[in-house]
């Protein structure tokens, strides 16, 4: 226990004060809400080169509808509008001025992108309406101050690899690290965390670093000349295709490096059986939610619920996609945020809530791993557990690290 | 200049009414022009903004392959050119937005001319596929490390929407319409003189003719460049604008779909025609939003059926279709006009 949560728990429990107080007394609205319903708004990717992420806004579209026929929010149903953005910034801007100008919506949850939240920031600080639970593992959301509209969601890129890289300096303090990153933002900002890991020590440890395309068919290259740089450590920073196509490269031309992969390709089922199951062992990475595939999980309350949701709820959804379980719990975390709101449903009292939240640990995240947000605080997971595949099942080893503890 | 005279005579009459009725016409459509920000939403009136954007962008394209015949799935790399000029005088260096737009247009000018003049060497399919490298290419390039210090890099560049001068109590976007409108009607004026001219006839000559067209001592080579500088420099000006208007630019917005859709656009609001260019910037504008409607799941197969039914209604794009009904529609009207005279 910090001071941090402490102040963190004095603060929820003072906001739950203030807004239980007025919300006995009186109802209080801003557009978008009202008795009956409360109008929430996104972007997401349906289209164009990021599609596939588009499965995230069906999920969370199903969750709302089932807790719509539960009897919605303190009886207000949920209206989601969800828009298609293609992965275009000035699509992004133009769609959620409809949203904000047009459909007069709460709130903004879940906007997909780096670039496609860089580009409306401004215009929803300037609007004062939330823009929560971004859907981008950047680093920059949890920014109070400067930006007191918008709240992340995901633990961000940079505390990831810095994790990796105290790992390394720990097991394998005089490793030769080689590194395949995507040449993006979210590529770079990994990069940055693994090179603030190992402090003054990178410039020596990395001996090899090479980055792809996105619109590369594959990286097969890219892991020969990694291979030749006759590195013993692997920090694999890619999306889920390429990082199938490295798994299997790396093994079929004998390199044995301990490698260490990123949480956005942790699936069992979308990455590592198209690499070969076999060709995974070894692998080190991190998790913060449970996937559908692994079989630790298969008789477990939460994920067998889950599974019960998807064919109800979403039938055409893959029940081997984990970003269907991120899009689930995501949801989860913003109904938390209005239930705590009451009737209090104005733009200032859901940041205000969505900052107050409490040890709140939705099942389908790891055990031990908790959502504390605070005034100061924009991030809401910032755990993770480090983790090992031994040929079928991610196990999980060491404590639940946190940020805050490096 | 030597302009053909037209016929002497009742056609001469019939010509210059229908100049004067063109005329009317222009000035009702632009006064509603104006009009218009005052009566729709500010998010509307963003959206008709982007559409002014989108017109000068497909006049510029359309100069370059309508007229000139020469085709490019690159100019998404001009529009982004144009755009991070803007952002980046604006962001770096505080230069007001205004004056953004004129050094954007000048520097695509001179970009588009030397880009022009190797792609020379190549015709048809070949130059197409020339530029659809340098817009494939543009994305990348803007997040080299070199260029990084400048353009932002992946993170991209956020710029300040501008506010009404003198005092005027417009809304930012009211102001950045009207703004955009005033620089559209120079374009435009400025593309249909150029058109309308000598230069014109030399595009077209090149195109349809161009062994004759040389023969007759159009210097090909340097028309051609001439038309691929002055087509980037209208993009150029296009992305300045969309920049201003978006606040925001980032590698992601100028991918090679941006590119694809200018072709579609010129295509769709018909080839070779000055209109033409404000029915296909409607339609980039706000098809796909219609077909995000229509269905979550496939929005661009539901945008391929419109793509497709547009083609096959309107073969010669919207305008053409505009003046094939309108000349059915005077052919009708004239008919029983001819019978009383008879």
């Amino acid at each position: 226990m910090s001071v941090k949560h402490l102040l963190a728990s004095a603060s929820a429990a003072v906001a739950l004060a203030l807004a239980a107080t007025p919300a006995a007394a009186q109802k209080k609205y801003d557009p978008g809400a009202s008795d009956t319903e409360i109008k929430i708004g996104q972007t997401m990717p349906y289209s164009g080169p990021a599609s596939a992420y588009g499965t995230i806004g069906k999920a969370e579209a199903a969750y709302f509808k089932m807790i719509n026929e539960q009897g919605g929010i303190n009886g207000r149903k949920i209206n989601f509008i969800s828009l298609d953005d293609a992965y275009s910034p000035p699509k992004t801007v133009e769609m959620v001025r409809r949203l904000v100008e047009q459909d007069e919506v709460l709130l903004v949850f879940q906007t997909l992108g780096t670039p496609s939240n860089t580009a409306i920031q401004k215009y929803m600080q300037a609007k004062k309406v939330p823009q929560l639970f971004v859907a981008t593992g950047a680093t920059k959301w949890n920014d109070p101050a400067g930006n007191p509209w918008t709240m992340g969601w995901q633990p961000n890129y940079q505390t990831e690899t810095t994790i990796y890289a105290k790992h390394i300096l720990k097991e394998k303090p005089n490793a030769k690290i080689a590194v395949l990153y995507q040449n993006d933002d979210y590529g770079k900002d990994y990069l940055k965390g693994l090179k603030d890991g190992l402090g003054d020590k990178a410039k020596s440890m990395i001996v090899a670093e090479v980055s792809y395309e996105v619109s590369e068919p594959t990286v097969d290259s890219q892991i020969v000349q990694l291979h030749g740089s006759g590195a013993d450590v692997f920090v694999n920073i890619t999306t889920p295709k390429f990082a199938a196509q490295a798994i299997r490269k790396a093994f079929d031309i004998g390199w044995k490096p301990v490698h260490y992969l990123n949480n956005v390709s942790v699936g069992v089922g979308s990455v590592l059986t198209p690499a070969g199951l076999d060709k995974s062992v070894g692998l080190i990475s991190t998790a913060y939610l449970k996937d559908p595939v692994d079989t630790q999980w298969a008789t477990d309350k939460a994920i067998v619920d889950w599974t019960a949701f998807m064919k109800k709820y979403y039938p055409d959804g893959s029940l081997i996609d984990n970003t269907n379980v991120y899009g689930y719990t995501v949801a989860q975390t913003l109904v938390q945020v209005l239930k705590q709101c009451g009737d209090n449903l104005t733009r200032e009292n859901v940041m205000k809530q969505a900052a107050s939240l409490k040890d709140f640990a939705p099942d389908t995240m790891l055990p031990g791993i908790k959502m504390n947000t605070g005034p100061k605080d924009f991030a809401p997971i910032e755990s993770v557990q480090l983790m090992r595949f031994d040929g079928k099942t991610w196990v999980r080893f060491g404590p639940v690290i946190s940020a805050d503890a490096n | 200049m030597s302009a053909v005279a037209p016929p002497v005579g009742a056609p001469l009459a019939a010509a210059a009414s229908t100049r004067r009725l063109r005329l009317i016409g222009l000035a009702v459509l632009l006064v509603a022009a104006c009009a218009l920000p005052f009566l729709v939403s500010n998010y509307r009136t963003f959206q008709f903004t982007l559409v002014l954007v989108y017109a000068i962008a497909l006049l510029g394209l359309n100069i370059l392959t309508g007229y000139n015949g020469q085709i490019s799935l690159g100019h998404g790399a001009f529009y982004a050119i144009g755009a991070y000029v803007a952002a980046i005088l604006m962001d770096r260096m505080g230069v007001p937005y205004w004056a953004t737009v004129p050094v954007a247009g000048a520097l695509c000018l001179v970009v588009g001319f030397l880009f022009g003049l190797p792609a020379l060497r190549l015709e048809g399919h070949y130059l197409a596929l020339a530029t659809f490298a340098l817009g494939v290419t543009m994305p990348q390039l803007l997040k080299n490390k070199y260029v990084e210090h400048w353009t932002g890099g992946v993170q991209g560049i956020v710029i300040v929407k501008p506010d009404a001068p003198f005092g005027l109590k417009l809304s930012p976007d009211q102001w950045l319409y009207l703004f955009t409108l005033a620089i559209t009607v120079v374009m435009f004026v400025i593309g249909w003189n150029l058109i309308r001219g000598r230069v014109g006839r030399a595009l077209v000559a090149i195109r349809d003719q161009p062994i004759a067209a040389s023969a007759m001592g159009i210097d090909t080579a340097l028309y051609k460049s001439l038309a691929f500088g002055v087509s980037a420099m209208y993009t150029g000006i296009a992305g300045a604008l969309g920049a201003i208007a978006i606040q925001f630019v980032a590698p992601d917005s100028f991918g090679v779909g941006l590119s694809i859709g200018l072709l579609t656009g010129i295509v769709i609001g018909g080839l070779a025609s000055i209109p033409g260019a404000f029915f296909g910037a409607l339609f980039i504008q706000f098809i796909p939003n219609v077909a995000d409607q229509i269905s979550k799941a496939a929005p661009w197969a539901i945008y391929g059926i419109f793509l497709i039914g547009f083609m096959f209604l309107m073969p010669m794009g919207i305008n053409g279709a505009i003046r094939l009904g309108w000349a059915r529609m005077r052919h009708r009207h004239s008919k029983p006009a001819q019978r009383e005279g008879g």
